[in-house]
């Protein structure tokens, strides 16, 4: 069998991989705007920004400094986290009592302000980065050829998803991080310091967008608008999702990666839109959405 | 409006802008009535309704191109380009505020974003938006045998439109349909519980802005003869919740002072600072949200009540 309704397997395989690779980005990203949120009450619009600042980050660490893949991997996403903590502590905390909406408009300040910042200091062009010989090359899997890149992206990403899941539904640490989640005063009257945990979520939701960030940098050209487009279909697929579940989140970003790989073959003018027209009939069908608990 | 200083102010304010091109760049003051325009019909949703919508460029840029199209490819007269305009934006204010309106508050604002997103990528690959370039070249063309290539002769009836088109929106804001909104805005369990049908309230605004915000699209492909791509992307939406934002959100007048300083400060910063307006519009919206969510015009008001004694509500 070598094809499919006309299509050649190896190609449709290969869009579906690359549409999973997309989709891990998407997952990661919608995790962490949902832990964000559960804990912060703000939709994240700065979250694209980070993104973008660990693969800027990543190739400026190589361009600069010679530190190469794997120690951005690890050095990057707490340096993200650490920035992200400084605009906690110093302009979020200050708007937790208003309506939800300020907190959007605040994160878009934001956004535009890193991302001006991003472009007036290394311009709009892209830059190469490039992969790390131990993931270079292809593995023969008789079918088709599976580039060790792409597979590494997508078992990172569903590694350091399951990991959420597990700290956040099964351990202590998660228990008290759901508790101040349903009810922060309760939580904080039982002597659990819950600013602190407001603090940190939001640092390792923006360490994970900064992760995908480095993880992308060599599956694309880095430069500051690669985000540009990102958060905006990541908000999509938070509103397909419903930010109800962490699994939830996950699924569907996944899920959506490969429905945007799959129109890439078959109808490849619809690949930047299919999301969103998923999200519109999504919305037409069940407004709260595929894993959503409306209130 | 028995308040005789209130009407005294609208006439010196009405005065000032048919004496303004006397003095000041007449293109200019029509660029800040275009976006003007805009905030105000914006300002109806998330002032007075008090729904947050990120995807208004999607009304404003396809206006802007429906315009355009009609104006130069179809050579309508000026008139029923910019009614074309209006009637495809609140066309499609009505298909996005159907869908957008069936979740609230965070959901909402994301939704239009991503509906707008949509229309984007839809403008990007349309053959008549003419893709990267834009929609070049649309003519002014001629009203009652003026022609309006010259930008005096433009101004006037350009002014009148948005005269016209504002005091739509102060009407719609007194009205009763008005109050409701503003009821929704303060309490929408409460507006439902007293019997109202508050998603067709949302709707009728959503769309009522949509058109409007369509119409000061027109306008600017009338003014600037192209429309681009620019137009619907969600910067444009970010720039009009700045706009309405800083100005001062649920006042009549607040819109036109916000538009007026984002659009005279692009202006003065495009060629100084270039990539850095990003950086600057930024940080205005982050001074706002924590130090200034009145706007001009609402701490000008407070401002005032507090130096006359009079009880800040």
């Amino acid at each position: 069998m070598n094809e499919l309704f006309g299509i050649p397997l190896a190609a449709l395989l290969g869009q579906l991989v690359l549409g999973l690779v997309n989709g891990s980005f998407y997952a990661l990203l919608s995790l962490g705007l949902a832990i964000i949120f559960g804990m912060l009450h703000i939709i994240n619009f700065a979250h694209g920004a980070l993104y973008m600042m660990g693969a800027m980050l990543a190739w400026m660490a190589l361009h600069y400094f010679g530190l190469g893949y794997w120690q951005a991997l690890v050095l990057v996403p707490p340096l993200v986290g650490a920035f992200a903590v400084a605009v906690e502590r110093t302009l979020l905390r200050r708007i937790y009592r208003l309506d939800p909406l300020y907190g959007l408009l605040l994160t878009f300040g934001l956004a535009l302000v890193t991302g001006g910042a991003f472009r007036h200091a290394f311009g709009a062009g892209g830059q190469p980065y490039a992969i790390p010989p131990q993931l270079a090359g292809a593995i023969d899997l008789g079918f088709m050829f599976l580039p060790k890149y792409r597979a590494w992206v997508i078992a990172v990403s569903l590694a350091v998803c399951l990991a959420s899941w597990y700290v956040i539904e099964k351990t202590r640490l998660g228990a008290y991080l759901r508790a101040a989640t349903e009810n922060p005063k309760l939580t904080q009257a039982f002597g659990i310091n819950v600013p602190i945990m407001v603090m940190l979520t939001f640092g390792c939701g923006a360490a994970l967008a900064a992760l995908a960030g480095v993880l992308a940098a060599p599956t694309t050209q880095v430069s500051p608008l690669m985000s540009s487009n990102m958060i905006i279909t990541v908000f999509a697929v938070v509103v397909i999702g419903g930010m109800g579940s962490i699994l939830g989140a996950v699924l569907t970003g996944l899920g959506l990666g490969l429905i945007e790989g799959l129109t890439k073959v078959v109808y490849a003018e619809a690949s930047s839109t299919v999301v969103f027209v998923v999200m519109a009939i999504v919305l037409a069908l069940r407004p709260a959405g595929l894993f959503g608990k409306e209130k | 409006m028995k308040n005789t200083p209130v009407r005294i102010g609208y006439l010196l304010a009405l005065a000032a802008l048919l004496a303004a091109p006397a003095l000041i760049y007449p293109v200019l003051i029509m660029k800040v009535l275009c976006f003007a325009l805009f905030a105000c019909a914006y300002n109806l949703l998330l002032g007075y309704t008090g729904l947050l919508s990120f995807g208004h460029a999607a009304f404003f840029g396809a206006a802007a191109f429906v315009a355009g199209h009609a104006i130069k490819v179809w050579a309508l007269p000026p008139l029923l380009g910019l009614a074309a305009g209006t009637l495809a934006a609140a066309a499609l204010g009505w298909a996005v505020g159907a869908l957008a309106i069936r979740r609230q508050g965070i959901y909402f604002a994301m939704i239009t974003l991503a509906l707008a997103q949509l229309l984007y990528f839809i403008c990007l690959r349309a053959p008549f938006t003419g893709g990267e370039n834009g929609l070049q070249g649309v003519p002014r063309g001629t009203l009652f045998g003026l022609d309006l290539a010259d930008d005096h002769t433009l101004y006037y009836p350009f002014v009148a439109v948005f005269v016209c088109a504002f005091w739509l929106i102060r009407r719609t804001i007194h009205s009763p349909f008005g109050q409701t909104l503003r009821a929704i805005r303060e309490n929408e369990a409460r507006a439902l519980s007293l019997g109202y049908d508050v998603d067709r309230y949302k709707l009728l605004a959503f769309v009522l802005s949509a058109g409007l915000a369509g119409l000061a699209g027109a306008l600017k492909t009338l003014l600037f003869g192209f429309a681009t791509l620019t137009d619907v992307h969600w910067h444009t939406s970010g720039e009009v919740v700045l706009m309405t934002l800083l100005g001062g959100m649920g006042t009549v007048f607040g819109p036109v002072a916000g538009a007026s300083v984002i659009v005279l400060l692009q202006t003065e910063l495009a060629d100084k600072a270039g990539s850095l307006v990003t950086v600057v519009m930024g940080l205005i919206f982050i001074f706002c949200v924590l130090a200034f969510r009145r706007g001009i015009v609402g701490e000008a008001v407070a401002l005032y009540r507090r130096m006359t004694g009079v009880k800040t509500r």
